[in-house]
């Protein structure tokens, strides 16, 4: 338990510098972009607008104040909770991310699970049917897959599932003519975003199960189950796969940048109403102050992934816990 | 087999881009619309898009934009994070494990997303595309430099040259930079594709290229228009341009580092 204390501290101690040196050149990359917020939150109408009510939005929104008085402003209610003001929603961005964030969170957890399952199933058939031609295919699959782009692959499910076939919705969160959410209907617009990202994670996973079982199938434990006449399967599952196990779970924290990736992508694909998709919307129409908020909780989310796993991994690996970490 | 396989590939490739656009003129803006949406048939191998352009023909220009756009923010990555990796190398102490911590701490964005925030505060464009996958993808070419600079200073050849009153600067570009330069070359082949998958996705976004030019990523996001009516190859033809250049280098470095590190040769048999 206290490697895990001394863990979490380590990490947290470096995760606060490396926040606000990212809130730092966020704010020094905007006030070096050319463009201006004023502007672009009118649009059209600001050729029309009078010069007095521009100066008049620019003094409260704080622009007319020196940068360092700026940044300091951002960044104090940054830090007291206050996300400021969406300039594309004209809402909170708390608010805006709030109402995106469970949906981000159901789509990857789910595709995560699923990732997981499919991988450790495939990647163990793998190895253990090596050099077959379903082995060779497992892996020229994985190959190609990771050489696919992810939003290119929902494109192509979308014209199989949706188009062709006709089976699933295309994109959304529920059918436009419907006005409340109902379960089903969410999940069967779940199913091509879910199996999309999660299949596009999955190649590493597959290629990782598949090497480490193979790896552990010739280990002397493996071959002493084989002796005492344990069926295949138990050997598979019990012995092979539970040692092979182990390393995935720093694996897994190291992925997290790719898992945001392929979440933006992936909820852009399929108009799925989270956070991730929600960032190029912001990015589409400048809204600093709602990406800068989204790219945040994106860092956030990768330390939290990486810290997740060195607890599990500690708690999991007695050898680790007896050398302490850090 | 699959190496020769992918060497095939890539040649015909880099053939195509080469040969390709100074025979075949390509007007961008050409439209015709009695050519629009046709099926691959054998007047249009792949097909032809909304507005009757020849699929073949615009992936092969849009192959040509990508891949140079991906070779120099591959280029601009290698520069930064080589320059970061000698300086951790060679000064070692506290200014190696800070830039170390630099290097950890760029490793925790996520990338596309940074992309993302520097392409829409600077407008799309290449430049901006460059800067952005560049600035976000040297930590790899920094960890390698570095391991192996550290690894050549306890070399004997470098002990004499410092023993013999070589200079810091002499030293980096007499001894070690010779050495460092073929990972170097290594370390920016295997990061062009990533480079242009990133151009391609924030294309794609419409956050990359501007839309007139034929880029892979601006393709894909032309043919989504059509995919809902029923034409899958607009956005089939496109992709598969990233998707085997990408695999065959993928190939040829598996196979690559298998002839580098026999003793951790993969399991991999393709």
């Amino acid at each position: 338990m206290r490697a895990v204390l001394r863990m979490v501290a380590w990490r947290v101690a470096f995760a606060v510098p490396l926040l606000v040196i990212v809130t730092i050149v966020m704010f020094a990359l905007a006030q070096a972009s050319p463009f201006d917020p004023v502007r672009q939150y009118l649009g059209d109408r600001a050729l029309v607008t009078s010069p007095e009510i521009l100066e008049q939005i620019r003094a409260n929104w704080g622009l007319d104040r020196p940068v360092h008085e700026q940044f300091a402003a951002w960044f104090g209610n940054l830090v007291s909770g206050d996300l400021g003001e969406s300039r594309s929603f004209h809402r909170p961005v708390a608010e805006v991310i709030g109402e995106r964030l469970g949906w981000t969170l159901l789509a990857t957890g789910s595709a995560m699970v699923l990732m997981f399952a499919g991988s450790l199933v495939v990647g163990t058939i793998a190895a253990w049917r090596r050099g077959s031609w379903l082995d060779r295919l497992i892996v020229g699959g994985a190959f190609a897959n990771e050489a696919a782009p992810v939003f290119w692959l929902g494109l192509l499910a979308i014209s199989v599932f949706a188009v062709t076939l006709g089976w699933l919705p295309a994109g959304g969160l529920t059918d436009a003519a419907s006005a409340s959410i109902t379960f089903g209907d969410v999940a069967a617009h779940m199913v091509l975003p879910v199996a999309v990202l999660a299949v596009s994670q999955s190649s590493w996973l597959v290629l990782y199960v598949r090497e480490s079982v193979i790896g552990t199938l010739r280990e002397d434990f493996v071959v002493g189950a084989r002796a005492r006449g344990l069926r295949e399967r138990t050997i598979l599952v019990r012995h092979a796969l539970r040692s092979a196990l182990l390393p995935f779970l720093t694996l897994l924290g190291a992925r997290m940048p790719e898992l945001v990736t392929g979440a933006i992508l992936v909820e852009t694909v399929f108009s799925w109403p989270g956070v991730a998709g929600t960032s190029v919307q912001a990015a589409l129409a400048v809204d600093f102050p709602l990406l800068a908020a989204l790219t945040l909780l994106g860092t956030v989310a990768v330390l939290a992934g990486n810290l997740l796993a060195d607890i599990a991994y500690t708690v999991a690996d007695p050898r680790v816990r007896t050398l302490g970490v850090g | 087999m699959p190496v020769r396989l992918s060497l095939a590939a890539l040649a015909v490739l880099a053939l195509a881009v080469a040969l390709v656009p100074p025979i075949v003129q390509l007007d961008q803006s050409l439209v015709d619309l009695r050519a629009a949406g046709q099926p691959p048939s054998l007047s249009h191998l792949f097909g032809t898009d909304e507005v009757g352009r020849d699929l073949l023909v615009r992936s092969i220009y849009g192959l040509r934009v990508s891949f140079l756009v991906g070779l120099v923010a591959a280029l601009v990555s290698m520069v930064i994070g080589g320059l970061v990796g000698l300086a951790a190398g060679s000064l070692g102490g506290l200014a190696d494990r800070l830039l170390m911590r630099v290097v950890d701490g760029f490793n925790a964005l996520p990338h596309l997303l940074f992309g993302i925030f520097i392409v829409a505060l600077f407008a799309p464009s290449p430049a901006a595309v460059v800067v952005s996958v560049g600035v976000t993808h040297w930590t790899t070419a920094a960890r390698i430099v570095r391991s192996e600079v550290l690894s050549l200073r306890s070399r004997p050849f470098v002990e004499a040259a410092i023993s013999g009153g070589a200079s810091r600067t002499r030293v980096v570009r007499r001894h070690l930079l010779p050495h460092l330069f073929p990972h170097l070359l290594l370390a920016t082949v295997l990061m062009v594709p990533h480079a242009i998958w990133h151009e391609t996705a924030l294309s794609f976004l419409g956050l990359g290229l501007p839309p007139h030019l034929a880029s892979l990523g601006n393709m894909i996001s032309d043919g989504q228009r059509s995919l809902l009516t029923g034409a899958w190859w607009p956005s089939l033809v496109p992709g598969l341009f990233i998707l085997v250049p990408t695999l065959a280098v993928a190939v040829l470095s598996q196979r690559l580092r298998d002839r580098l590190n026999p003793r951790q040769r993969s399991e991999l048999e393709l």
